[in-house]
């Protein structure tokens, strides 16, 4: 019988509750002004003006968190999804024991180490060697383990030249390469990371997530906070998707990730004729534009290794011959090509299409892609074309095999050939 | 769900490794000593990083404890003991202002510092967990080295005036010094973590603290002996709960003083309700006070 794995952590009914206004920013002079004030049955010498309830103000409060529950078992990744505000940050505190609970228990079992920041505790005066100890204590470590580890981490920032000199004569890049290093060498039971990535280069940030599912192959559970969708899709397994201080999903990844997205689509408003410019718009009506079975509005996430699929759907009010429908493909304000219907002119029939158009997998590099829609009748002269009516985004990915190093928009396969001309000795 | 249930639950979950329980309240007067010790580690890499960067930052490094204390002293000897002619108890002026100032000076720097605690940490505070009393723990340890470099000028001093003359009368309670020394330490820890956790609601407090333990050293038997005080001044004098430790100081190294085991203890007694209060007010600010900040 194959023993199920062991829980590590257990929320329960988490919520998390701030009070709003300003609380214990306060003086002492100012709480003495008042007090007098009251005494002397003046009004109040600190409420703004027209704010005479300004005691009610300062009772309001909002709930950061609702009723958060899930269970995480022993060595999975768990990536942590949501919008600016939704309440991210302030699980993870709570998980790191920087904030308590205002309802709600948490169980944790084994060492919890937290990523927030890089460099937390480093002191400018102390050598790199010295701030290693100081911000390895500070995550958890002991200073035995600091002692076993501390050439390898050296190593992993490459600063085996400079870690004998004061902090305070780094490099922003060399700070952050060195409390990277001190925070991948952390090996508790239960790793928690909010968005640290988002500091270094391209480079450093796949050398630290390589180093994530490195410790994650080793059992131990990881919670990772990004907006970098391709990151947490690389990285983790399940995802949770938070929502105003909500979970709103639990469950897969690519789900958690496609949930995310769609959130974002309830702002999007319909395509009108008047996105469209040309003769043709009051005939032809485009009703909706979709990637990968997402509405380009919600500016869908493409795995650069899937074939990328446009679907177009749409009304004729007449039959038009030698009509051709496409879609544009911008970036950065450039046209980079054009996909038809078909192959060759044809008849667009009174009534309800759907075009579909094809671009291969792998063609397409990371980065943010504009799209716009039209058709083109044969002539020049009838023809319509919206503006730009969506958008999607090509992931990164970290993953080997994946050319990382290939820059620029798009990927060619590698076709070249280098003939050794003569050898010298 | 009983709340014994949940406990089944959990065991059965989690077995009996190492547990982390986060909930709204926890026992407000628990002082997760054990936790403490955990990150003694980090206790005194705090205390190493405290010392290097203020050698590094001063223009003296550590001349500076040894600078500090004797121009104080000078100074106090002059103006008190020469032209205000304050009783010195008998003993020689430039030794009792030296003994008061040394281990005064412990507790206002470590009271001040750890005044300052959560305004001055909120950044690391708000970003990792540790147990925040390693903070001022760790500011007890690095102010005791100071003070051990005063200390040793003083003892060179008294050893000094003790060939040269035949005032001084060192007597057993030298052995207490390391009570005395906890004692001064507890209270200053007490307090400082009273008044960090008020300047989390009162931020202009600090500002008032410089003051007050200006103030507080004309209260305290530092410049003048208790014994110099009226009669009726010396018994609220020695509620001060410095002032006993103070005074048992001196009578142990230089032989002029009340000490007295009465006063003592009724100054432990103070600082027990002291530490007791503090650890009360900060359990409950540390957990919270991050909302704020």
């Amino acid at each position: 019988m194959v023993p199920m794995a062991k829980t590590v952590i257990k929320v329960d009914n988490l919520s998390k509750q701030y009070r709003l206004g300003q609380i214990g920013g306060g003086t002492l002079r100012d709480d003495v002004n008042r007090w007098i004030a009251r005494l002397m049955g003046r009004p109040d010498p600190l409420a703004k003006i027209g704010q005479e309830g300004a005691a009610h103000a300062r009772n309001e409060s909002f709930w950061a968190l609702k009723d958060v529950n899930f269970e995480v078992k022993e060595g999975e990744i768990l990536g942590i999804i949501g919008r600016n505000g939704a309440g991210k940050s302030t699980l993870l505190k709570i998980l790191s024991r920087i904030t308590t609970p205002t309802e709600g228990r948490i169980t944790m079992r084994g060492r919890v180490g937290s990523l927030l920041e890089v460099g937390t505790g480093f002191h400018p005066e102390l050598t790199g060697r010295e701030n290693i100890y100081l911000n390895g204590t500070i995550l958890g470590m002991r200073k035995a383990e600091v002692d076993r580890k501390l050439e390898e981490i050296i190593a992993f920032a490459e600063m085996e030249r400079f870690v004998d000199t004061p902090v305070k004569r780094y490099s922003s890049g060399m700070t952050v390469r060195l409390a990277f290093a001190v925070a991948a060498h952390l090996e508790p039971e239960i790793l928690i990371v909010d968005e640290v990535l988002a500091v270094g280069d391209a480079e450093f940030q796949a050398k630290c997530l390589g180093k994530m599912k490195d410790v994650s192959s080793q059992g131990r559970t990881v919670l990772f906070v990004s907006h970098n969708m391709g990151s947490i899709v690389d990285l983790c397994q399940r995802g949770l998707v938070v929502e105003s201080g909500r979970l709103i999903f639990d469950g897969e990844v690519g789900a958690a990730v496609t949930c995310y997205m769609e959130k974002g689509v309830s702002h999007r408003k319909e395509i009108t004729a008047d996105d469209f410019s040309g003769l043709l718009r009051d005939r032809i009506l485009i009703e909706s534009v979709r990637i990968n079975d997402i509405d380009v509005g919600a500016a869908p996430l493409v795995n650069p290794l899937e074939t990328i699929t446009v679907e177009v759907l749409g009304t004729s009010k007449a039959q038009l011959s030698n009509m051709d429908l496409f879609v544009t493909v911008y970036k950065d304000g450039v046209r980079l090509f054009t996909l038809f219907d078909q192959k060759q002119w044809g008849y667009l029939e009174q009534g309800a299409f759907r075009s579909v158009f094809t671009l291969p997998d792998k063609v397409l590099r990371p980065g943010h892609y504009t799209v716009r829609v039209g058709g083109d009748r044969k002539g020049g002269f009838e023809w319509l074309l919206s503006g730009d009516i969506g958008r999607f985004e090509i992931m990164d990915m970290y993953s080997d095999g994946f050319e990382a190093r290939a820059h620029g928009i798009f990927n060619f396969p590698r076709t070249g050939m280098r003939l050794q001309v003569r050898k010298d000795q | 769900m009983s709340n014994e249930s949940t406990e089944q639950l959990h065991e059965e979950l989690f077995g009996h490794d190492h547990i982390t329980v986060i909930e709204p309240h926890g026992n407000l007067f628990e002082l997760k000593l054990r936790e403490l010790w955990g990150y003694k580690d980090l206790i005194l890499l705090f205390v190493r990083r405290d010392f290097v960067a203020e050698y590094k930052q001063t223009i003296l490094g550590p001349a500076w404890h040894i600078i500090q204390p004797l121009m104080i002293t000078i100074m106090f000897t002059i103006v008190f003991g020469n032209i205000a002619k304050l009783s010195t108890d008998g003993l020689p002026p430039f030794l009792f202002y030296m003994s008061g100032t040394v281990i005064w000076t412990y507790f206002a720097n470590v009271f001040t510092e750890i005044s300052g605690t959560f305004t001055k940490n909120a950044g690391i505070f708000g970003k990792v967990y540790f147990p925040r009393l390693a903070i001022p723990v760790s500011v007890m340890i690095s102010k005791l080295i100071a003070f051990a470099i005063q200390f040793g000028i003083f003892l060179a001093f008294g050893a000094y005036y003790l060939m040269t003359t035949n005032v001084l009368v060192p007597n057993g309670w030298i052995l207490f010094t390391p009570l005395l020394l906890l004692m001064m330490g507890s209270l200053a820890l007490g307090g400082g973590i009273i008044i960090s956790s008020l300047t989390t609601r009162y931020r202009d407090l600090m500002v008032l603290i410089g003051f007050g333990v200006q103030l507080l050293m004309y209260a305290t038997p530092v410049i003048y002996p208790l014994s110099s005080l009226p009669e009726k001044w010396q018994f609220w004098a020695a509620l001060n709960p410095i002032a006993p430790i103070i005074e048992a100081f001196r009578y142990a190294y230089l032989g002029a003083g009340t000490a007295s085991w009465e006063m003592l203890s009724t100054s432990g007694a103070t600082i027990l309700a002291i530490l007791l209060l503090g650890t009360l007010m900060f359990n409950r600010v540390e957990r919270t006070f991050m909302d704020t900040v």
